[in-house]
């Protein structure tokens, strides 16, 4: 591998997504990070009951990323063919869930307030 | 190619992207300085080579005039080819436009270039100008020889069996059209690859490897056979490779069949020639893949730089195996698959060629010696069958050369390795056109 550098990184995730897109979805997930440091610090705490809700929605965002990635690339889950298959998959897994968990986590918080004023 | 990006989900980038950043902390390349200079550069080929050299010395360069000569309109994505003939993607995956990739500062000539004279340092085109330059490379890729084998011409591709999917984006599509027939009624295939160079030695291999898939899932097992046709020996140019690649032709009943030349094909009788060292022989077929013999363009020869004791019937140029410099003419520079060194006809292999050239010509438009060499890497993610790859790389003398060792085994077949040609392939490609991978 020659000048793996994160301006490389950059130009092929660019041409993945479009310059458009890429960069939508980077500001997209730092509004997203930002809304969610917000709630954490205006909440003070962490409510519980959305956290529950979070965590639920965990395995559905799992199994969203993994489908998503299969399907995008013709592929399939007979596919996996060694260890280092097995750790992308948990990865693309791992990430699927914590995106939606942040995310349903943030949305209950921004959205939903007064519900949930009395528990945490 | 090389690249491990995975990412196609929203989230996954951002776990990349700090991989990246942390990547970056260990070392961001050292912005070189430009370079002023008034000299004149041409280019000849506006194809992978071409257009990422061009955009590199744009980069590189204060006040140069550089002329980029290429006829055609559009480009290719040529490595799509093999997906398009497998049924996976549309004809248009691999297509754009040739200008779409070329960066301001540079003149396009839409012509062929059709004489060079390395002596008064000229280059004549199809449209009668004659381009004089300092300094010269040439990268118009090859072409692909149909006429050299009897009785096939390309208006038989995609009917009565016949594939031939190195000849374009139609021609691929129509080639799985054809290909998709056998793998609905069965019958015998039969792979070929030409016994000259050829670009990506792999893509022969790739065919018969996802035919034979997308096969054994529709028509089913006992239905239909697959015979492949290699040109020599062996089934792939590194031994470790094709040790593996003819246990896995085990595995999956597909036979070899060595020093097979396709010569001729029959098309009424659906019988295909082939030369072999004990004399002609013919092999009957419901589908037959060909890949016709690949030479440098005629006017690469008719300019007198190519080799004169090498691949005379090739016609590559004459060019240092490590610098790429032409070794009569000093300010000439071969590219891409013209060059005549013993590997590299891959896009991967332009991108470790083009950083090269860069040094050694900036480097003599500062007066000084350039230090940069390439050692041969190519590398080829050999597909196995739909979802899965070897990511195979490796240089001049046969070595392994993984970009992760330890992390991608090179002869394992896996799904990350076709993540990669499915993703990452296609946007590295196109990052290395605008001179940035
Ligand atoms: C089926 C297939 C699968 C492949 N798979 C892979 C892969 O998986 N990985 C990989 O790395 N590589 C792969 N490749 C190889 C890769 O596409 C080529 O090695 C690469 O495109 C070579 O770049 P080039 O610039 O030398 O030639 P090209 O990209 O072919 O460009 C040559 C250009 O020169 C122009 N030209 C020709 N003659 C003249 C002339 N007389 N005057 C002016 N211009 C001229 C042409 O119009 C063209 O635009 C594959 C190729 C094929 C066909």
């Amino acid at each position: 591998m020659q000048n793996l550098t994160l301006q490389t990184l950059i130009a092929v995730f660019e041409e993945i997504f479009g310059r458009a897109l890429f960069w939508a979805m980077v500001a997209g997930a730092a509004i997203v990070t930002i809304a969610y440091v917000y709630v954490l610090v205006r909440d003070r705490s962490v409510s519980m009951r959305k956290f529950l809700l979070a965590q639920i929605s965990m395995p559905f965002g799992a199994l969203a990323g993994v489908v998503f990635v299969q399907a995008m690339t013709s592929s399939h889950l007979r596919d996996i063919g060694g260890p280092v298959d097995v750790l992308v998959l948990l990865g693309v897994a791992f990430i699927g869930a914590i995106g939606v968990a942040i995310l349903v986590y943030t949305a209950q918080s921004l959205f939903f307030r007064s519900q949930s004023s009395d528990d945490g | 190619m090389d690249f491990t990006d995975l990412a196609t989900s929203r989230r996954g980038f951002l776990a990349l992207g700090a991989a990246g950043a942390a990547l970056a902390s260990v070392g961001l390349p050292a912005v070189a300085a430009r370079v002023a200079t008034r000299a004149k550069i041409v280019i000849v080929g506006a194809g992978a080579a071409g257009t990422a050299m061009a955009n590199r010395l744009v980069e590189r360069l204060d006040g140069a005039q550089i002329t980029v000569i290429d006829a055609r309109a559009e480009h290719l994505y040529q490595p799509g080819l093999t997906l398009v003939a497998a049924g996976l993607k549309p004809a248009s995956y691999t297509r754009s436009r040739t200008t779409d990739w070329l960066p301001q500062g540079v003149t396009l000539i839409t012509q062929s270039a059709t004489a060079i004279d390395p002596v008064a340092k000229t280059v004549d085109t199809s449209g009668g100008q004659t381009i004089a330059y300092d300094f010269l490379i040439v990268a118009p890729g090859l072409v692909l020889d149909h006429d050299a084998i009897e009785g096939f011409s390309l208006d038989m591709v995609g009917t009565n069996g016949i594939g031939a999917l190195y000849a374009g984006p139609e021609y691929a599509a129509r080639t799985w059209a054809a290909a998709q027939a056998f793998t609905e009624n069965g019958g015998v295939g039969v792979f070929t690859r030409p016994a000259t160079e050829m670009k990506c030695a792999g893509a022969p291999l790739k065919h018969a490897f996802l035919i034979d898939d997308i096969a054994s899932r529709t028509v089913g097992a006992g239905k239909y056979k697959i015979e492949y046709a290699a040109n020599n020996a062996s089934l792939f140019g590194v031994p470790i490779v094709s040790e593996k690649v003819r246990m896995l032709f085990d595995e999956r009943n597909i036979h070899a069949n060595y020093s097979h030349v396709l010569k001729a094909v029959d098309a009424g009788r659906k019988v295909a020639t082939f030369a072999t060292p004990d004399g002609d022989t013919e092999m009957g077929y419901d589908y037959l893949h060909v890949i016709p013999p690949q030479r440098a363009p005629d006017v690469i020869r008719q300019s007198g730089l190519s080799w004169a004791d090498r691949w005379t019937d090739q016609g590559w140029v004459e060019v240092d195996m490590k610098t790429l410099r032409h070794l009569r003419y000093p300010e000439v520079f071969a590219l891409g698959d013209v060059a005549g060194v013993p590997k590299g006809k891959t896009a991967a292999s332009v991108k470790w060629m083009v950083p090269v050239v860069e040094d050694h010509l900036v480097a003599a438009l500062s007066d000084s010696e350039g230090t940069a060499e390439y050692d041969g890497y190519t590398s080829c993610p050999l597909i196995t069958r739909v979802g899965r790859a070897m990511l195979i790389e490796f240089d001049y003398n046969n070595n392994l050369v993984p970009s992760f060792p330890g992390l991608i085994a090179p002869l394992e077949e896996l799904w990350i390795s076709w993540l990669m040609k499915e993703v990452a392939l296609k946007a590295t490609y196109n990052a290395m056109l605008r001179g940035k991978a």
